[in-house]
């Protein structure tokens, strides 16, 4: 490949790139459904009386976290919906990435968690490549395993993983004579990405007049700057589903979907599958890093609460709604689960509780105050409509939303068909 | 089908591209193959016949290195292929079909048989993002497209190649599956029981395929329990019973093979 | 999966002898180590005495627990992600029952339920109590698991093995979180202290003994303030306990010892044990040969749910305290036991359990107190990776 590239070609692939996702309805689709998720919050925000401030902050945290949801659906829709590697330890990937990025920026005098005060990007770097290289040491081992065993693997690292964050042993320890640490159960504090929004309106000209017009409309400065993250992270998305699209639309994305069908039909073929498997799953892996640095640690602080294994399982959820195999329907998945099944009803229950003091226990509730207790204990039960849903989802409808579609694993239109002599023959002659 | 489909390698001069020697595989208690010997000529059709339980199965899967014998050794163009693993055989250019049709069934006829071309650029994971490389990418599909749509056309199936594979009926899926074999461009092809459930017509048109094929110097084994393809078609026969060698000649042979004969209890041959 | 892929997949392990032989290696030395310490007195008896009997304690219980789990791995073929939460179903189930009928007329009916108030209950104040609670456990716990088998197994019977493992963990939200709901999530204290059976040095005295939870031994005066004493030998040395164990850690490992024993005589000398073998082997030809294959099914969920139940309620009077997520954070720790000792075998859920129970605890004399967890599941990890077919594998014992 050429040195540079150039401008030419940089502007060609971004047109190519956004003919990829306009051509069909899926763009149409996940506007559409994120439209309908905006109009959602808008009404419930102004029943609750929201100034437009607060109501503009509402579509940000929600776009915020469907972005989050739909980066690790798509990256576990690599794993699971392609190539039918059943990893449950997303959780765990998430926590490698943003624990490594957050030690490799973190300034060496922060307490706790002091780092390597790296810049930002580089860290970035180091924490992707450190999930990769650990989703290559959990696949190596597990290529012959059949899959609820690699699903359980999984999960026992993703607790390993967990433990060792928050044991004490690891909370500071030096390295090459510098002294790096997680923090153990009080966390890890790093710079972090979400101040990214007032850089960019303290330094691109314009930002800041920008900022002062919102502030006179309502939407005051943390939201101004919130915002910005917001679009930052978007785009990010955006970026990783047209590449995710790309590879999905390949040979190599075929022999994934076959190794997910037959991995010994794959083999006969002469596919070396064990590589394949290793090579999607660092990368996804290396996603999920990312995914949990940008989403989960965009305020600069961590622990290991923020890394439970029901994380995973909120984006097997997602994904599954959606239709694994699908990237649009991990994208809708994620925007469905993360804003219907999980802000709208936290946000219900902190707005619309009402009553003056809900009682403490559903023994006092059931002499007459049931309703008010269950608005400010929606929390489990929004865990017991997740776990029915499930249920329902593998029973009635295990292919989603969009899983059922075909999406030809090719990077050409397998439809179309050259016009060969012997077929116009046949044709003259029927 | 078009010349261009199937290219032979010039490289090949041996004149057993496939060969066994002293085969033996065992599992636990149970000796499956026993001293199976038998060398298969180059551009022959050359079938392998015997009662069930004769082992056949388990040497394809010793052939084709989805096991590894007890024993013995295993040698395509001269090269010892004992311990290789499946891929790295069918890369080597020996390619088997299965007895029950393996079509990937969640994936279109189309993409079934994509998989099967060689030296597909786009199986790289930077090849098919990087703007540039995936141009690259996408004429190589095409033209695979092309292939693939001849090769559909000669099996009959090209009517079919936006279903699911798992739609397909039992004749049809075994069709693809020998279709989808066929597009790897091998030069040993393993048939196991191909032509089960496929009409006489195109059976026929399928059999006078092989037979060009082989005298481009394409080699197959055919694994068959109709009698009559056997004897009508194979230059060769290799009988197996009980996990050996029971007879290995023409057809004249083994017809009057008094062994062979017994081994099949009275079965008109 | 075909005989191919079984076949194919074991075909690069050459390293499975060299990993055993390592994994023997590594157990002398740490003995060895363990020894050492002993006699250079960095640790003493009775410390090393009380981890080996809270390794058996809790690996009985993983044991217990973990036969149901494996026979719906073996039977159902599906690994069961609800099964930690059986356990607290049983828990929270038997409790209640428990409370309900030990606390009557102390307070209201409500609070008592649902484990808002302490009638003050261990095993020697309420014993016909605590026998009670333990069986409603067993009953409710298996009513529940025929249901959800009912409603949400049996409809997709036929569907691959990742399917139902994904409905299973939709149970096991559900069951949690309705737990959650009802109870609060909150810890809560359930039992009173019991009183300590076991090796005390009293006074210059050296007997087997009862004491009961107030008392101190480097306090008493004499061993007639014990409730039970029975003298073996004297010594120079001064009171403290040698080794010890609560009454309801004994009650549990009776308890879980006599059904243990029960379920190996069912099972072997049933014409359901032989039937169940049969289906953990091969369920289509178990089917076409007449064994009727949904009872079997329930028997398995019966079997099994009564076995967790009395797990989970064990467990509880065990420890003393219970929240609402005990059985999900036991979960791994459970599957750990069922594949370290061979998935459809009983005597390898109770092996697995008790070495899975013995590493955990033992492993603090090696690592912080923050890592200990970490051993249980690298001895998972390891076992999947050099042993997958755990230790009794292959081998289908009743």
């Amino acid at each position: 490949m050429s040195g540079k590239l150039s401008e030419k070609t940089v502007r060609e692939t971004v047109i190519t790139a956004i003919g990829e996702m306009v051509g069909d309805n899926d763009l149409r689709m996940i506007a559409g459904l994120l439209a309908g998720v905006y109009l959602l919050c808008i009404a419930l925000g102004l029943l609750a009386g929201f100034p437009i401030g607060g109501i503009v902050n509402t579509l940000r945290a929600v776009t915020v976290f469907a972005a989050g949801y739909g980066m690790l659906v798509l990256a576990l829709n690599l794993h699971w919906g392609y190539t039918g590697l059943f990893n449950i330890g997303v959780a765990g990937f998430m926590a490698i990435g943003t624990y490594v990025t957050a030690i490799l920026s973190s300034p060496p005098t922060m307490m706790p968690g002091p780092g390597l005060g790296l810049p930002v990007p580089i860290a970035i770097l180091g924490g992707m490549v450190a999930t990769a290289i650990a989703g290559l040491l959990t696949a190596l081992p597990a290529l012959k395993m059949r899959a609820d065993y690699l699903a359980i693997v999984t999960v026992a690292l993703s607790e390993i993983i967990r433990l060792s964050i928050k044991s004490q042993s690891l909370a500071e320890f030096t390295l090459a004579g510098r002294t790096l640490g997680t923090g153990g159960g009080r966390g890890i504090r790093y710079p972090a990405p979400g101040s990214i929004g007032g850089a960019v309106t303290e330094t691109v000209p314009g930002m800041a007049t920008l900022a002062e017009a919102a502030a006179a409309v309502g939407i005051n400065t943390p939201v101004f700057t919130g915002l910005i993250y917001m679009f930052i992270l978007v785009a990010t998305v955006a970026i990783f589903y047209s590449i995710i699209v790309r590879i999905g639309s390949s040979p190599f994305g075929r022999v994934l979907k076959a190794i997910r069908e037959d991995e010994l039909v794959a083999s006969s073929l002469g596919k070396n599958t064990s590589i394949y498997k290793l090579k999607i799953f660092a990368f996804g892996c290396a996603l999920m890093g990312l995914g949990g640095y940008l989403w989960l640690g965009r305020s600069g602080f961590v622990n290991d609460l923020s890394f439970r294994p029901n994380i995973t399982f909120f984006i097997f959820i997602a994904l599954i709604i959606g239709g694994a195999g699908s990237n649009t329907g991990s994208i809708l998945g994620g925007i469905m689960f993360s804003s219907l099944l999980f802000y709208v009803p936290q946000f219900v229950s902190q707005n619309f509780s009402g009553n003056a003091s809900p009682p403490g226990s559903f023994a006092a509730a059931i002499d007459g105050a049931i309703v008010p207790y269950i608005i400010t204990n929606i929390g489990p039960l929004r865990f017991v409509g997740i776990g029915v849903l499930l249920i329902y989802l593998i029973q009635r409808r295990p292919d989603g939303i969009l899983g059922h579609r075909k999406e030809d694993a090719a990077a050409v239109n397998l439809g179309e068909r050259p016009q060969s002599q012997s077929r116009v023959n046949k044709e003259k002659s029927s | 089908m078009s010349q261009q489909t199937l290219t032979l390698s010039e490289n090949t001069t041996t004149e057993t591209p496939l060969r066994v020697e002293s085969l033996r595989k065992e599992f636990g208690g149970i000796t499956a193959v026993a001293d199976t010997s038998f060398a298969v000529e180059k551009g022959s059709l050359t079938g392998l016949i015997g009662p069930n339980g004769a082992g056949k199965s388990t040497t394809f899967n010793c052939i084709t290195g989805v096991y590894t014998p007890t024993a013995g050794r295993v040698y395509f163009d001269d090269t010892d292929i004992t311990t290789d693993s499946p891929h790295e055989i069918a890369q080597q250019g020996l390619v088997r079909t299965f007895q029950i049709a393996r079509e990937l069934s969640e994936m279109t006829v189309m993409e079934n048989m994509m998989l099967s071309p060689k030296h597909q650029q786009g199986e790289s994971l930077l090849r098919s993002v990087l703007p540039g490389l995936r141009e690259a990418v996408i004429k190589q599909e095409e033209k695979n497209r092309e292939r693939v749509w001849e090769m559909l056309e000669f099996f009959e199936i090209d009517h079919l190649a936006g279903e699911y594979a798992g739609n397909l009926s039992g004749g049809q899926a075994k069709l693809l599956e020998m279709a989808r074999a066929l597009m790897t461009d091998p030069e040993v092809v393993l048939l196991d029981e191909p032509l089960a459930g496929v009409n006489p017509t195109l059976e026929q048109k399928l059999l006078d395929r092989i037979h060009t094929l082989c005298d481009e110097g394409y080699t197959f084994l055919l694994v068959e329990h109709d009698m009559n393809i056997i004897m009508n078609h194979c230059e060769r026969i290799i009988v197996m019973h009980q996990g050996q060698v029971l007879a290995d000649g023409d057809a004249d042979a083994i017809r009057e093979n008094e062994r062979v004969i017994d081994a099949y209890l009275g079965d008109p041959v | 999966m075909g005989v191919a892929e079984r076949v194919w997949q074991g075909r690069g392990r050459i390293s499975d002898r060299l990993g055993t032989i390592l994994i023997a290696v590594m157990i002398l030395i740490l003995i060895g180590d363990v020894l050492s310490q002993l006699l250079t007195g960095v640790i003493a008896v009775p410390y090393v005495a009380s981890i080996i009997i809270e390794g058996i304690v809790v690996g009985l219980a993983y044991g217990l627990a973990g036969i149901g789990l494996s026979m719906t791995y073996s039977i159902l073929s599906f690994a069961n992600f609800a099964h930690g939460d059986t356990i607290t179903v049983g828990a929270f189930s038997g409790w209640s029952v428990a409370y309900a009928i030990g606390g009557i007329g102390s307070t209201s009916f409500g609070s008592l339920f649902l484990l808002n108030a302490t009638p003050g209950i261990s095993i020697v104040t309420s014993f016909w109590v605590v026998i009670l609670g333990l069986i409603s456990a067993a009953v409710i716990t298996v009513a529940v698991s025929l249901a959800v088998d009912r409603l949400v197994y049996h409809p997709i019977r036929d569907a691959e093995g990742i399917s139902l493992l994904i409905a299973s963990i939709g149970v096991a939200l559900t069951f949690r979180y309705l737990i959650a709901f009802f109870y609060g999530t909150s810890v809560r204290g359930i039992t009173d202290p019991a009183s300590k059976v076991g090796l005390f040095s009293v006074n210059g005295q050296i007997g087997v003994g009862v004491i009961r939870p107030n008392q101190q031994l480097a306090q008493l005066t004499s061993t007639d303030a014990l409730p039970a004493f029975l003298e073996l030998t004297s010594t120079a040395g001064p009171s403290e306990v040698i080794l010890s164990m609560t009454l309801h850690a004994v009650v549990l490992v009776v308890v879980a010892s006599l059904l243990m024993l029960g379920v190996h005589l069912l099972l072997q000398q049933t014409k359901l044990g032989k039937a169940m073998r049969a289906m953990a082997d091969n369920k289509s030809l178990a089917q076409v040969s007449g064994i009727p294959t949904e009872r079997i099914i329930r028997m398995t969920w019966i079997i099994g749910g009564a076995l967790t139940g009395m797990a989970g309620f064990l467990i509880v009077l065990n420890s003393g305290t219970t929240n609402f997520n005990f059985g999900w954070r036991l979960l791994l720790y459970i599957f750990a036991s069922v594949i370290l000792g061979g998935i459809g075998s009983i005597y390898g859920a109770i092996a697995g359990g008790l070495i899975i129970g013995l590493v955990n605890s033992i492993a603090i004399i090696w690592l912080p107190s923050g890592l200990t967890k970490v051993a249980a599941f690298a001895v998972l990890i390891i076992v999947l990776l050099v042993r997958p077919e755990g230790l009794f594998g292959g081998v289908t014992t009743a």
